[in-house]
């Protein structure tokens, strides 16, 4: 008896976890976080109130879609910006290397918000991109673009030397072997981390409400002005987040299972 | 076919692993026995046209290789690989490994090319492991696929880089059986081989690289039964000190 209990909460890790196992842990730590916020909103006297949605409803869904749409747009660009670079940075012509290092140190190296003010205030209004729209999927792109490069950059090391010699072995052509061996295992390795990077996208973003992108954060500091409910406000902001990041965990899982013919 | 090797030399970054070697002959089965280090590997990857000699040429069927990229590509694909592991395409079934390169290398249509495939696959004791991926197959069933893969194409010649060595003793037999079975067929092939037995039962021709050099060639029964240099006596004395 006492050991079916002990199976009921411990199972080494790798192991599978019953279902009900799965479920009731997984219901005791949701309670456990609730409790704790629970109390913490008791200490500091403050009622949640989440009435002013209906009123809002319209500017929250516009908010919504358009952090969705950003997030999108970016993601696209910022994965053909990832791709140059990650090429870029095995290129044989030392200047492109150079340059595509260059980037990748000081995109990674600085803050989002700070490349957020400079390229918008200073880039931007030299060059004329006076679109906030624009000049942000621009900026998220540029940033996200640095990361998804050292993914694919990782990747494209991790593919065994082995592989290649088969492929001309075979008598594939350069752009074959790209085709059929390079991008495939590429794809299949990189997916779920960028899967996992597309979450960060959808966070980061949120920074584009100090350039005044009226997009899910900026909508909620808006509401929040006029009505002064910051914590109803902040509470909705973080639960809608979650609902666009935590499927993609889920799908991330899946692609690493799926994809994990090579271990 | 017959091989002609001109003054071949190679070396990778100032270290000399192949010089003066000269070879001209007819050859239907070639085995190239030697110590490791020998430059075994690096000749056949050379006729294979993997990689480009420092100096020196080869010929085949009195046609020089022609070791441009472009000219390179159409002539691997006229030969048949199988490397000593790792070389099917690990994202791919093991049918789509053999039809993947019938297909987009050698214009067989896709029907053809998968009856070809499965063909090969019964005929090497594959066909319930046809949707496998490499990674679940074990090192011999690896290496039936890789030689499927590589007779497909019916290739003018096969090239075999220590087709055994990484396997245990057991899945060994099986791949020199298929090997065997195929030169029955008349395939031509040429295999860089520890499997002394094999080399000198299966194969018309040895050559033993020592060295980087081109120490004896000939046909095998005379290399096993009568061999002439002290570093050839030594490396086979050695290999029978344990022998049952």
């Amino acid at each position: 008896m006492g050991r079916r209990i002990a199976r009921l909460f411990r199972v080494e890790p790798g192991s599978p976890v019953h279902p009900v196992a799965g479920v009731l842990n997984y219901l005791l730590v949701c309670i456990a976080v609730l409790a704790g916020v629970w109390a913490s909103l008791a200490a500091v006297g403050v009622q949640l109130d989440f009435s002013f949605i209906g009123q809002f409803r319209v500017r929250i869904i516009d908010g919504f879609l358009l952090t969705v749409q950003i997030s999108a747009l970016s993601l696209v660009a910022s994965l053909a910006l990832g791709a140059i670079v990650a090429w870029a940075q095995g290129c044989r012509v030392l200047v492109v290397r150079y340059a595509a290092d260059l980037y990748v140190k000081i995109i990674r190296g600085t803050p989002l918000l700070v490349q957020i003010y400079l390229f918008f205030y200073i880039i931007g209004t030299a060059w004329g991109i006076e679109n906030r729209m624009v000049a942000g999927v621009a900026i998220l792109s540029v940033f996200e673009g640095a990361y998804i490069a050292e993914i694919i950059r990782g990747s494209l090391l991790s593919i065994d030397a082995m592989q290649l010699e088969a492929a001309r072995a075979v008598g594939f052509t350069r752009a074959q072997t790209l085709r059929y061996v390079v991008v495939p295992q590429l794809v299949a390795r990189t997916l779920p981390a960028l899967t996992g990077q597309f979450a960060s996208v959808i966070k980061d973003s949120s920074l584009l409400s100090v350039i005044a992108v009226i997009e899910l954060t900026q909508t909620m500091r808006e509401i929040s002005a006029t009505n002064f409910n910051m914590f109803g406000c902040y509470f909705l902001l973080g639960g809608l987040y979650l609902v666009l990041t935590l499927p993609l965990t889920f799908v991330s899982r899946y692609f690493e299972k799926r994809t994990g013919y090579a271990h | 076919m017959r091989i002609e090797i001109r003054g071949l030399e190679r070396s990778f970054s100032g270290r000399t692993v192949l010089r003066g070697i000269e070879l001209d002959d007819e050859v239907t089965t070639l085995a190239i026995i030697g110590p490791s280090g020998g430059g075994k590997s690096t000749l056949l990857r050379i006729v294979g046209g993997l990689l480009v000699p420092t100096a020196g040429t080869v010929a085949l069927d009195d046609k020089a290789v022609d070791y441009r990229e472009r000219e390179l590509e159409r002539y691997r694909a006229r030969l048949g690989f199988v490397f000593q592991q790792g070389g099917l395409f690990q994202h791919l079934s093991a049918r789509e490994n053999i039809t993947l390169p019938l297909r987009a290398v050698h214009g067989v249509a896709e029907g053809e090319a998968r009856r070809r495939a499965d063909e090969l696959l019964e005929r090497f004791g594959m066909s319930a492991q046809a949707e496998a991926r490499p990674a679940e197959l074990s090192g011999g069933q690896q290496q039936r696929v890789a030689i499927a893969r590589a007779v497909a194409p019916r290739p003018r010649l096969l090239l075999l880089d220590e087709p055994t060595s990484a396997l245990d003793p057991e899945y060994t037999s099986e791949v020199l059986d298929i090997l065997r079975d195929l030169r029955d067929e008349g395939a031509r092939f040429i295999v860089v081989t520890h499997e002394m037995g094999f080399a000198r039962h299966a194969c018309d021709k040895v050559a033993f690289l020592c060295d980087g050099v081109l120490k004896e060639y000939g046909r095998s029964e005379d290399l096993f039964g009568n061999p002439r240099t002290p570093e050839l006596k030594r490396f086979l004395g050695k290999l029978l000190e344990w022998g049952v």
